[in-house]
């Protein structure tokens, strides 16, 4: 039996009087001042800019409406809201007209119905009339409407010009466009715009020809539409709508959850038909996405029920042998029991675990507290390793605090935007969406990135600065703004001396007010022009409120936490910390890095980032955990890696990671899984790790299970349960299955117990709980006595840490260089239809948009080597070759290439080598030398890949036929 | 009698399009070989379009008129003397001053209209141009607005506002606006659409006298705090364009417009932009889309222009008539404005007489005479000899007038009483050989092709207009039909967004009311439907 969350009803009532469900017509306005009116006799009292037609629907009162959403702008086109107002002339729309004190509205009465009778008339007069067959019936507000206004003929007929038989167009894979239907309300247009700000969709010609057209009139998948359904959300009739709809019908029930992509950690209502998921609808009562989505968390849930889905647990003797199909007992006690056998024989420290930052909050915890409690040791690590463990790393040393300082909704309040290595729009689109909104509210932008982001084409922004600097210069350009930022007294001397050591800063002021890190000086190594440096310093240094946003692009790189550090020691300098508008924000990848970090999944720290060697903290654990905890850190990823392949290290433990595929360099990570005596893969599919594999315990989707995700912004978000797990068990339970099978007893019956006992252990986490979750909807962390509701704005008064400490940040070139053989840089992100290693995303019709890695380079390098576009090249590096198809793209610089690596035939981290950050080994993957050339077959490791691939789909399917 | 030594053909579109510009040329040429000393001068017109091209000879009684001048009699008016000032010519029109139809007029705007070398800042000066902006820039902006106020000047573009009290709203509305890279700015936009069929005193103020525009403009800006303007101008008007441009240069030069205007350490910049060639882009929000380079769709207001404008900044729209009259307004003083008209109708209106009508052209006159006075003393009945049928006044979105209501005095209120309007002086008048059925017909279509597609009561409903319409005319279900298109005109009227849907009723309605002979209704029929 499932336990359905029902917002409707439970949700009311948390501190405001706003219903999530409900469409006030215009939205909400932010005044000190406020109004007091009469409508129908009603006295009302809203802020003042509030529209009528709000102010009615916050009394409860309802007045048709049609073009009218909550998320959008009142437009005033389709009339129905006309009320009448004492002493004004005629029938204002409610949705523009602004409350006055004193006003008194009447919304209600024969002449108000008769022309909204009227206008309803008009727009049936050119609509079809086959409701009981529409998509929409049951969830149309035309339908809604005519039956509200009391529609009873069309006195016009039906023979009159019409657009009936306008042609509907399929092109996009989740969505239909059906323009018989649509009324020309321009929400779609507006959605387009407003929310998602791509401006993919227009009104096409004037009167009654006016259309809905995407880009010049082509079809949606021709058009810049990029899918995000804001459009087919807010069509109030069946023009847009989802096929899953059309196909399936109307949803019967629905859960609030959040989405398993990316760390925006966007809210939705997850419909469903009895336990068929058929839509997925953003929740507008979401505090990070407000309703907005992106293609991904939008559409793209087909894999959870895709038929590669692992459905029962399997095991066997070597990675040569086929599979067994085995019960979910004989599966745990054959995994127990090898471990237990593996650490007789070489010892405690010989195995260890990966957690999962697409897993939840309280499955991270467990695994971690299944290797320090049951097997004994710290080798605890997480895929964050290879993204933001530089970012824990740099803020914590700084800032104290392992975490971004922001909430998303502070980008509305920032003047200047600093977006460092990130490409929001494609990694993090629904975020992207909102800061493009203050874009082009005027805010200005400077983007430092090898590649020219989208981004920087934001339609009706204002100021831009490109910085292209050269792969690998991260800290070269930051110190320069630094310089620039001290030397021409841009300083916040206020904000330092009260908030920020003295010495530290001093030695800091000193060093880099050293000439070798001014811009002119560091033109050569970035490449870009001093005066855009100073430029970019300048305006940062001056503005209001300037913010910092960040991603891959600064941590993955040798000096990614020195970069880190850099970007700290800037925003303090400057005084853009501690308040709205400001910070620095590290743009996750995943749904729970930040959650992984936070639940102490590395092993040198327990949950809430406390440090294993610190006697008192072990303390606690022991006597919560009623188990001695061992005061060594222990291996972290790559020096698993090593020790694998030295004979010293022989199990493992992987919860939904697939290393195989994410971490660099592949062969390297091969020999070392080759060389396991036991791996054990916890997973939904067979994914390229698994392959090596010999336990197979099938995963849950989010779907399928309760828990809690932490996304970019430090928010606790609640996923919730909508079906059954495939495979019988939610991934916890596991855990706990196999801890218990080690003879450490697990008893948890829900993962709030476990969030209890996290709240118990990290200081951060000690007001949080399911039932406050419930309440409040999510809870930013810190949540605590001090922040009871939790923290939206970090470092308000003090750090952490006490004083901010500034950290030297002295550049160092990396040792991966471009020399004569390996003239390129190579450097790799992701996209936005694709999600990582792409296991989800290409298990549905996501791969429409991208079914294939491809390298992207610059016309003159592909010229200098006779490629042309749709070539195959070979990318050659010290670590090891491969060979992709060849775009030619001016978004790149001359000189650096790019690709992605959610395909795992392209074989991009095979290239990548294992140079890494000095202070966290977190791989540098944003830069490795390489060399291309026109090649006519695949890499020799794409031809092995190919073929074990094959053998091991077949062992697969051996187990599943037996 | 002696030479003359000044000769004008007039070089606006309407005497150009009569032949004007090859009269000129003809002149031109004929003066070279046989009178090097006589000065031709491009005049712009007086607005007395019957007798265009309207020659003039500058004498010592004056300057002489002759008109209409065709090329081909040209050379016949040379050799009866026109170079010495002929009495003797059937052309000879006498004095022009004398003229009744120009001398019974009130010139207030249009005094210099013809008189002048558009182009002239010379010319504009002696005939007192730039005395209102000299005094202006020694005035305070509230002055400036107070004395417009004073005026009682309403906007000439249609919806007859209040000029003053836009400005006023303006002047006071906060320009900081954080994040827009225009804050701080206002701006003057001159509605120069002219989209209203049989209307042109826009443009013969942009043709004849683009100085008094620009002057006006200036002491908009002054009296708002603007230092920018644009003229949104209509894209069928290229020989004002060029005008305009030839002016605004000159002004520049000449130090009265652009920085530091005649020493004054105040700017005001000024440009032309052309506009989209659509109807509804003179409506004034649909104005400043287009004006910013978006398509001109009608916006809803709130917010007013005046407080969130170009570029969502603060900015005044006025039609070209409301700006152009504000220089004699500040020279002469806002009491001296007001000592003309009746009522709330103060000042001079620039009425257009169209349409089938003898003598067309423009006539400025104080509100308050009749409709009739207007049509008939000036306008001198149709052109066609016929009874005068039904006269719409207004544009296109205006009331057909039946003889009943000719009695109507020019004057806002008294229109509005009557169910019309005045709109933007756009007077057409129709014989009794049209069928004012089709004429409401061609009211809706005329909305269906301009509606900008925005709300529904005017995209859909003029479709459906049309379409009411001709099942009327087919006495298909006549009564019915007549019913709902009553109906239509209510819902367009109270539902549409702008004045475009929700004027279309006035013509409609009005050709229903008063010559229902036209769609079929006779007195029992109409009794039925009732
Ligand atoms: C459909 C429509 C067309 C209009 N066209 C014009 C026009 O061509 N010229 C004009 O000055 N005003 C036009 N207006 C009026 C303007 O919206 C606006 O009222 C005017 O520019 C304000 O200036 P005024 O106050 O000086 O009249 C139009 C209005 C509507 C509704
Ligand atoms: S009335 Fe017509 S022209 Fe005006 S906003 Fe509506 S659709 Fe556009």
């Amino acid at each position: 039996m499932l336990n359905y969350f029902d917002p409707k009803t439970e949700h009311t009532g948390a501190g405001s009087a706003i219903d999530w469900t409900r469409d006030y017509g215009t939205p909400a306005v932010d005044s000190d001042v406020q109004v007091s009116l009469d409508i129908d006799g009603v006295a009302v009292t809203v802020p003042e800019g509030t529209s009528v037609l709000r102010a009615a629907a916050l009394a409860g009162i309802n007045i048709p409406k049609l073009c009218a959403s909550d998320n959008l702008e009142a437009f005033g086109s389709c009339r129905l809201c006309a009320v009448q107002i004492d002493g004004r002339r005629g029938m204002p729309a409610s949705c523009t007209t602004p409350v006055a004190e004193g006003m008194a509205v009447t919304t209600q009465n024969a002449a108000l119905a008769k022309l909204r009778r009227n206008v309803m008339e008009l727009y049936i007069s050119d609509h079809p009339l086959d409701c009981l067959t529409c998509p929409a019936n049951g969830d149309c507000e035309l339908q809604d409407m005519a039956g509200a206004v009391g529609l009873r003929e069309v006195r016009y007929g039906f023979s009159g010009e019409n657009h009936l038989q306008a042609e509907k167009d399929h092109s996009n894979p989740y969505f239909s466009f059906d323009p018989s239907k649509c009324i020309v309300c321009s929400r779609c247009v507006r959605a387009c715009e407003e929310v998602q700000g791509t401006f993919a969709l227009t009104i096409d010609g004037r009167g009654f020809d006016s259309k809905v057209a995407a880009g010049q009139d082509e079809p949606f998948m021709d058009s810049e539409c990029v899918s995000c359904g804001a459009c087919v959300q807010a069509c109030p009739t069946s023009t847009l709508m989802e096929k899953s709809i059309i196909d399936e019908g109307q949803p019967d029930h629905s859960v609030v959850t959040t989405c398993a992509y990316c760390g925006v950690g966007c809210s939705f209502e997850a419909e469903m038909k009895g336990d068929k998921l058929v839509r997925m609808t953003p929740w507008k009562g979401g505090d990070a996405n407000h309703g907005h989505s992106c293609v991904k968390g939008r559409f793209a849930f087909g894999y959870a029920t895709h038929k590669d889905r692992l459905r029962e647990p399997m095991i066997r003797d070597s990675i040569d042998l086929p599979w067994r199909a085995v019960s979910w007992e004989e599966a745990i006690q054959f995994t127990a029991d090898r471990i237990r056998d593996i650490q007789t024989r070489h010892g405690r420290d010989s195995v260890g675990g990966i957690t999962s930052s697409r897993c939840t909050n309280e499955e991270t915890y467990l695994v971690q507290k299944l290797v320090r409690a049951a097997f004994g040791n710290n080798n605890t690590d997480t895929c964050a390793r290879v993204c933001h463990s530089p970012t824990g790393y740099g803020l914590k040393t700084t800032l104290g605090e392992s975490a971004g300082t922001q909430t998303f909704d502070s980008v509305m309040k920032s003047d200047v935007i600093v977006v460092i290595g990130a490409n929001p729009t494609d990694a993090h689109p629904v975020f992207a969406s909102r800061l493009r909104k203050r874009l082009r509210q005027g805010a200005s932008l400077i983007v430092a990135d090898p590649r020219h982001i989208d981004l920087l084409k934001t339609p009706h922004m204002g100021e831009g600065i490109h910085l292209p600097l050269r792969p690998g210069t991260n800290v070269a350009l930051i110190n320069a703004m630094a310089h620039v930022v001290v030397s021409e007294g841009l300083e916040d001397e206020d904000f330092v001396s009260r908030r920020c050591d003295p010495e530290a800063y001093r030695q800091w002021r000193e060093f880099i007010l050293l000439e070798k890190n001014s811009p002119e000086h560091m033109e050569t190594i970035t490449g870009v022009p001093a005066d855009s440096i100073r430029q970019a310093a300048r305006l940062y240094g001056e503005a209001g409120n300037g913010a910092i946003y960040y991603g891959l692009g600064v941590t993955e790189h040798s000096q990614g936490s020195t970069m880190v550090i850099g970007i700290a020691n800037l925003a303090m300098a400057t005084g853009n910390i501690g308040r709205e508008g400001v910070g620095v924000n590290p743009l996750r990848g995943q749904n729970n890095v930040q959650g992984s970090c936070d639940m102490g999944s590395f092993p040198h720290e327990l949950p809430g980032y406390q440090h294993v060697g610190v006697p008192e903290v072990r303390a606690r654990f022991s006597a919560a955990w009623g188990v001695d905890i061992d005061p060594e850190p222990g291996l972290r990823i790559p020096n698993m890696f090593d020790a694998a392949i030295d004979g010293s290290f022989k199990a493992l433990y992987v919860q939904g990671e697939d290393i195989a595929q994410s971490d660099p360099n592949t062969q390297h990570v091969e020999q070392a899984l080759t060389s396991l005596e036991c791996l054990i893969v916890q997973d939904i599919f067979l994914n390229e790790t698994a392959k090596f594999a010999h336990v197979l315990l099938p995963g849950s989707t989010f779907l399928e299970k309760n828990g809690t995700f932490t996304n970019a912004e430090r928010r606790i978000n609640r996923v919730r349960k909508v079906m059954a797990p495939v495979a019988g068990k939610e991934d916890w339970e596991v855990t706990q299955d196999l801890a218990n099978a080690l003879g450490y007893p697990m008893h948890y019956s829900h993962p709030s117990e476990i969030m209890d006992e996290i709240a118990q252990l990290a200081p951060t986490f000690t007001g949080v709980s399911y039932d406050k979750l419930e309440r409040l909807g999510s809870i930013q962390w810190p949540c605590n006595e001090a922040h009871p509701d939790g923290t939206p704005t970090m470092h308000e008064d003090s750090f952490p840490i006490g004083l901010g400490r500034f950290g030297l940040t002295e550049f160092v070139e990396t040792e991966e260089r471009t020399n004569r053989r390996f003239p390129l840089l190579l450097t790799t992100g992701r996209i936005l239809s694709q999600y990582n290693v792409g296991a989800q995303t290409r298990r549905t019709d996501n791969q429409v948009w991208h079914d294939e890695d491809v390298l992207e380079l610059h016309p003159h390098d592909a010229e200098e080597r006779g490629i042309s576009a749709g070539d195959w090249v070979g990318i050659t590096s010290r670590a090891g070759d491969t060979v992709l198809r060849a775009r030619i793209s001016e978004r790149m610089q001359p000189g650096v290439i790019y690709t992605t690596f959610h395909h795992p035939g392209s074989g991009a981290n095979v290239i990548t080598t294992d140079n890494s950050d000095w202070a966290t080994n977190c791989p540098e993957y944003k830069v490795t030398a390489v060399q291309v050339e026109k090649v006519t077959e695949p890499s020799s490791w794409q031809q092995r890949h190919q073929t074990f691939g094959r053998r091991q789909w077949q062992y697969l399917e051996q187990a599943s036929d037996a | 009698m002696a030479e003359v030594h000044t000769v004008y053909v007039p070089r606006d579109t309407t005497a150009c399009s009569l032949g004007a510009e090859a009269i000129a040329q003809q002149l031109g040429r004929h003066l070279a070989m046989h009178s090097p000393d006589c000065r031709l001068v491009r005049n712009g017109s007086r607005g007395a379009f019957w007798l265009e091209p309207l020659l003039e000879v500058e004498t010592e009684q004056g300057r002489l008129a002759y008109g209409p001048v065709t090329p081909e009699q040209l050379p016949d008016l040379l050799a009866a003397g026109l170079l010495a000032g002929t009495t003797e010519h059937p052309l000879y029109l006498g004095p022009v001053d004398d003229i009744p139809w120009l001398r019974r007029q009130q010139r207030l705007t249009f005094a210099r209209a013809g008189v002048t070398d558009p182009l002239s800042i010379e010319d504009y000066r002696t005939h007192g141009g730039f005395v209102g902006l000299k005094k202006a820039l020694s005035m305070t902006p509230q002055a400036l607005v107070d004395e417009v106020k004073a005026s009682g000047l309403r906007g000439r573009g249609g919806a007859a506002f209040p000029a003053g009290i836009k400005w006023q709203t303006v002047l006071d509305a906060p320009a900081d606006n954080p994040g827009n890279p225009q804050s701080g700015r206002k701006f003057i936009v001159c509605n120069a659409d002219e989209g209203d069929s049989g209307t042109f005193a826009d443009r013969l103020v942009m043709e004849a006298d683009p100085y008094m525009l620009i002057e006006g403009m200036i002491i908009a800006g002054l009296a708002v705090g603007a230092d920018y303007g644009f003229i949104y101008l209509r894209s069928e008007y290229p020989l004002a364009h060029q005008v305009l441009q030839e002016a605004i240069t000159r002004a520049e030069q000449a130090g009265w417009l652009g920085a530091d205007m005649q020493g004054s350490g105040r700017d005001f910049q000024l440009e032309v932009r052309l506009g989209a060639g659509a109807y509804i882009c003179g409506e004034e929000t649909s104005l400043l889309d287009s004006l910013e380079g978006k398509r001109g769709m009608v916006r809803a207001k709130p917010p007013l222009p005046a407080l969130k404008g170009a570029f969502g900044q603060p900015t005044v729209v006025n039609n070209v008539l409301t700006l152009a009259a504000v220089p004699w307004i500040i020279d002469q003083g806002g009491q001296a404005y007001a000592n003309h008209g009746q009522g709330r109708s103060l000042g001079t209106m620039p009425f257009q007489l169209a349409g089938n009508i003898e003598r067309g052209g423009l006539v400025e006159l104080a509100f308050g005479p009749t409709l009739r006075e207007l049509v008939e003393d000036f306008g001198g009945g149709t052109r066609s000899g016929r009874p005068m049928q039904a006269i719409q006044v207004g544009g296109p979105l205006g009331a057909y007038l039946p003889a009943a209501q000719w009695d109507t005095s020019l004057d806002y209120e008294a229109f509005a009483e009557a169910g019309a309007v005045l709109g933007h002086g756009g007077v057409v008048v129709f014989d009794d050989t049209v069928d004012m059925a089709q004429q409401a017909r061609f009211a809706m279509e005329f909305c269906m092709v301009e509606s900008c597609g925005k709300c529904t009561p005017c995209r859909i409903g003029s479709v459906r207009g049309v379409e009411v319409i001709d099942r009327i005319i087919a006495d298909d279900n006549r009564a019915a039909q007549l019913d709902l298109l009553a109906e239509l005109c209510d819902t367009m009227e109270f539902g549409s967004l702008c004045a475009m849907g929700g004027m279309t009723p006035n013509p409609v309605r009005s050709a229903v009311e008063h010559f229902p002979d036209a769609f079929g209704v006779t007195p029992e029929s109409s009794a039925g439907a009732a």
